[in-house]
C-alpha cells in the first residue's frame, strides 16, 4: 500500500490537474449548453492564449498574470467575431462542431508557422515557487490555477444564476421563441456569451502556460478528457466541470498512486460511463 | 629551352589546370534524379521533423554544388505527411507510381518509416531510413537504418548505461524503471529491466503509463517514495521533460537519471536536468567535430536552423542519423554508378560505409550493424559524451552527484 504522504500528494496532484480540466472545460460547457455549439476551437483558443502568455512574458517582459489584461479583452474580441460568423452563415450545431474544427486545424498551423513545432517552457517566477504543507508540496503555478478556476466558475456561476442577463442567457438556451417574446435580445446574448467563453479559454491558457510545457499538436491531446468533464458536468452548468474535473482528476492520480499509471485512463472513463448510465437524464 | 618553347609549356600546363578545376567543378548536367520522400512537417512530430527538412536541403545542395549524383542534378521531393503514417503509405504510393521518382528516402518517426517499408516492399525499391525505433520490425530485405543502434538495442543500451554507471564512483545498486507506452521506448525499458537482473541490480519500482498522459505528479511521488540508486526512464520527447517538472515540484532529484529518447533541446536547457544521462551516436565536440565533412556540416545546420527559428539549433541523434542516410545513398550511387534498387540494395549489404556517426555496416539481423550509441549526460547546460572514454567529449567524465 502507498504511503500516506505519497496518496496525499497524488491526491493534491488530482485536485490541481482537475481544476485545470475545470477551468477548460468551462467555456466548453457554457457555449454547448446555453448557445448549442460543440466548440472544438475552444482548445486551439486556450493554446492561442498559452503561447501569447509566453511570448508576453518572454519577449515583451510582462508578468503571466499580467498578460491578462490583454488575452481577455482580445479574445473577448475574437469569440464575439466567432458568433458573428455563426450568425451570418447559420451554422447548425452539427456543423459547428466540423467549423471549430477546421478554426483548430488553422490555429494550429498558425502557431506552428509563429512559434515552431518545438517545445516551449514558459519559465516564470512563479515555477519555481514550492509552498509547503506539512509533508506536502504545493507548487504555485498549479495554486494559481485552482484559484482562477474556482473564481471563475464561482464567478459564472453567480453570473448565471442572480444578473438579469443570466437569467436570459438561461431563457433563451430553455426556449429561444419564448424568451424573444418577453423582450430577450436572443442575438446580443449570444455574442456576449461566445465573447466571455472565448476570454475564458485565454485565462484557461495562462494556466497552461504557466503548469505545463507546449507544443502546437498538444491543442488535440487534452480534448477527450475535458469533453469527459463537461459530459459528467453537464453541458451548460457553471459549476459542473470544476467538480467533474477534480472527480476526475483525483480518480486518474490516486489509480496512478496505487497501481499501474497506465490505468488512469481506463478508470476515468470507466468512471464517464458509469455516471451517464446512473444519471441518463441529467447527464 | 628557349623563350617560345617556355611559353607553349606554360600555356599547356595553364590549359591542363584550368580544364582539371572545370571538371572538378562542372555543374552536374543532364535530366535530374529525382528523391523522393515525406516528412513530418506538421502534427506532434514536426519539431523534429523540420530537423530531417533542413538536413536534407543541405545534404541536397551540397551534391549539387559538387556534380550531384553521376553527374546529374539531383532534385528532391518532399511531402508533409503531417506526422500520421497513414498519410506517409499513401504519399510514398504517389511518390513511387505518379511522381516515378528514381529513388526513396526514409520519412522520420518508426510508423511512418513503417509505412514508407511496406510502399518500399511492393514496389521492390531500395529505402534508407532515418531512425527507426523498432529493429526487429524491419523485415524488408531492401531497407537500410541510418541509425546506429545495433539490431538488439533492448539488450546493448541499457548494457552501455550500465556499463558507464559500473565505471562510476557511486555504482548504483537499485533501479527504477519507468517508461511511456510508446512502443520504440517501452521495449528498451523492458530490455533495460532484464539486463539490471542480470548486473544484480535490485529493482525497487516498474511503472508504466499510456503516451499522452497529462498528469505527471503521482508518477514523481512513486518515485520519490521509491528512491532508486538509477532511474531509468522511458520517455519520448516532451515525456521526459514533464516527469523532470513533476520531480522538481515536490522538490525531488533522482540519484542518477537516464532518458531513453527526451527532446535534446529542452532537456539541456532545463536546470533541473543537471547530470540527466541520454543515449546518443553523435554530438557537437570531438572526436565527432574532428571529421571535416561533420565539421562543416555543423557550421551549416547551426545557421539554417537558427534562420528557421528552430529553439535548439545543436546537431545530435536526429541531425547525425539524417545526414548519414544521405551519405549512405550518395556512396552506394556513386560506388556502383546504378539507380537500380536491387544493384544498390546488394552492394550495401556487402560494403560499409564511412559516416558522420562513424563507419556503418549492413551485414546483420535486419540490415544492423553495430550498436555506435554512446552515453551523453548534461553538464552546466551542454550534452556532452561520457562514455564510451574513447569517444567521450576532451576532459569529460560521467558525473554523478
Amino acid at each position: 500500500m502507498p504511503g500516506a504522504t505519497l496518496l496525499g500528494q497524488a491526491v493534491l496532484s488530482g485536485v490541481f490537474i482537475g481544476a485545470l480540466y475545470g477551468l477548460l472545460g468551462l467555456g466548453l460547457s457554457l457555449t454547448w449548453g446555453l448557445l448549442g455549439q460543440i466548440n472544438l476551437a475552444h482548445f486551439a483558443l486556450a493554446f492561442l492564449g498559452a503561447y501569447l502568455t509566453y511570448h508576453l512574458s518572454t519577449v515583451g517582459g510582462l508578468d503571466p498574470l499580467v498578460t491578462l489584461v490583454v488575452i481577455v479583452p482580445g479574445f473577448f474580441g475574437l469569440g464575439v467575431a466567432m458568433q458573428w460568423l455563426f450568425t451570418r452563415f447559420r451554422v447548425s450545431p452539427l456543423n459547428s462542431l466540423l467549423v471549430t474544427f477546421g478554426f483548430t486545424v488553422i490555429v494550429e498551423a498558425v502557431i506552428q508557422s509563429i512559434w515552431t513545432a518545438d517545445f516551449r517552457r514558459l519559465e516564470s517566477g512563479y515555477a519555481s515557487i514550492n509552498l509547503r504543507v506539512g509533508p506536502l508540496f504545493v507548487p504555485l503555478p498549479e495554486l494559481l490555477t485552482l484559484a482562477i478556476a474556482i473564481a471563475l466558475s464561482l464567478l459564472a456561476w453567480a453570473a448565471l444564476r442572480y444578473t438579469d442577463i443570466g437569467r436570459a442567457m438561461r431563457a433563451a438556451a430553455e426556449d429561444a421563441p419564448i424568451a424573444v417574446a418577453f423582450g430577450v435580445n436572443e442575438r446580443r446574448l449570444a455574442y456576449l456569451l461566445s465573447g466571455a467563453c472565448a476570454a475564458l479559454a485565454g485565462a484557461a491558457g495562462l494556466c497552461l502556460a504557466l503548469s505545463q510545457t507546449l507544443a502546437p499538436a498538444q491543442i488535440y491531446a487534452w480534448i477527450g478528457v475535458i469533453f469527459a468533464v463537461v459530459m459528467m458536468g453537464g453541458p451548460g452548468r457553471a459549476l459542473g466541470p470544476l467538480v467533474a474535473g477534480i472527480v476526475i482528476g483525483v480518480t486518474e492520480a490516486v489509480t496512478m498512486a496505487v497501481t499501474a499509471p497506465s490505468w488512469a485512463p481506463v478508470v476515468s472513463f470507466s468512471l464517464l460511463i458509469l455516471f451517464l448510465i446512473a444519471r441518463p437524464a441529467k447527464a | 629551352m628557349n623563350v617560345a618553347t617556355r611559353w607553349i609549356t606554360a600555356l599547356v600546363a595553364a590549359l591542363s589546370l584550368a580544364c582539371a578545376a572545370g571538371a572538378a567543378l562542372a555543374a552536374p548536367s543532364g535530366k535530374p534524379i529525382r528523391i523522393g520522400s515525406t516528412l513530418a512537417l506538421t502534427g506532434p512530430l514536426a519539431a523534429t521533423g523540420q530537423v530531417h527538412k533542413i538536413v536534407g536541403e543541405i545534404y541536397v545542395e551540397q551534391l549539387n554544388a559538387k556534380n550531384g549524383l553521376l553527374g546529374r542534378p539531383v532534385e528532391w521531393i518532399v511531402r508533409d505527411d503531417q506526422s500520421k503514417p497513414d498519410l506517409a503509405r499513401t504519399l510514398y504510393e504517389q511518390l513511387v507510381t505518379v511522381d516515378k521518382v528514381d529513388l526513396l528516402m526514409g520519412p522520420y518517426a518508426t510508423g511512418a518509416i513503417l509505412s514508407a517499408m511496406a510502399v518500399a516492399q511492393r514496389y521492390d525499391k531500395l529505402l534508407i531510413h532515418h531512425t527507426f525505433g523498432i529493429p526487429n520490425m524491419a523485415k524488408y530485405e531492401r531497407q537500410f537504418p541510418a541509425w546506429s543502434m545495433g539490431p538488439e538495442p533492448q539488450d546493448t543500451v541499457p548494457n552501455t548505461v550500465l556499463d558507464a554507471l559500473a565505471a562510476s564512483p557511486k555504482p548504483p545498486k537499485t533501479i527504477a524503471v519507468v517508461t511511456s507506452k510508446f512502443p520504440s521506448v517501452h521495449f528498451v525499458a523492458l530490455g533495460a529491466r532484464e539486463v539490471a537482473k542480470k548486473r544484480g541490480l535490485k529493482e525497487v519500482l516498474f511503472l508504466e503509463w499510456e503516451f499522452g498522459n497529462r498528469d505527471y505528479g503521482p508518477i514523481a511521488a512513486r518515485i520519490k517514495e521509491a528512491n532508486a540508486d538509477f532511474l531509468w526512464v522511458g520517455a519520448l520527447g516532451l515525456e521526459g521533460n514533464q516527469l523532470i517538472d513533476a520531480m522538481k515540484k515536490i522538490d525531488y532529484t533522482p540519484k542518477e537519471q537516464f532518458y531513453m529518447y527526451p527532446a535534446p533541446g529542452p532537456m539541456v536547457k532545463s536546470p533541473d536536468a543537471n547530470y540527466a544521462l541520454a543515449t546518443t551516436i553523435f554530438e557537437e565536440h570531438p572526436p565527432f567535430t574532428s571529421n571535416p565533412q561533420a565539421e562543416a556540416f555543423i557550421k551549416v545546420f547551426n545557421e539554417r536552423a537558427a534562420k528557421a527559428g528552430l529553439p535548439d539549433t545543436a546537431v545530435d541523434t536526429q541531425a547525425a542519423a539524417s545526414y548519414s542516410a544521405w551519405q549512405i545513398l550518395e556512396a552506394a550511387v556513386t560506388a556502383t554508378r546504378s539507380l537500380d534498387d536491387k544493384v544498390l540494395a546488394n552492394w550495401l549489404k556487402k560494403n560499409s560505409v564511412a559516416t558522420i556517426q562513424g563507419v556503418l555496416r549492413f551485414n546483420g539481423p535486419n540490415n544492423y550493424g553495430d550498436d555506435l550509441s554512446r552515453v551523453k549526460q548534461v553538464q552546466n547546460g551542454r550534452w556532452v559524451v561520457v562514455w564510451p572514454k574513447e569517444v567521450a567529449a576532451p576532459g569529460a567524465k560521467l558525473i554523478v552527484p
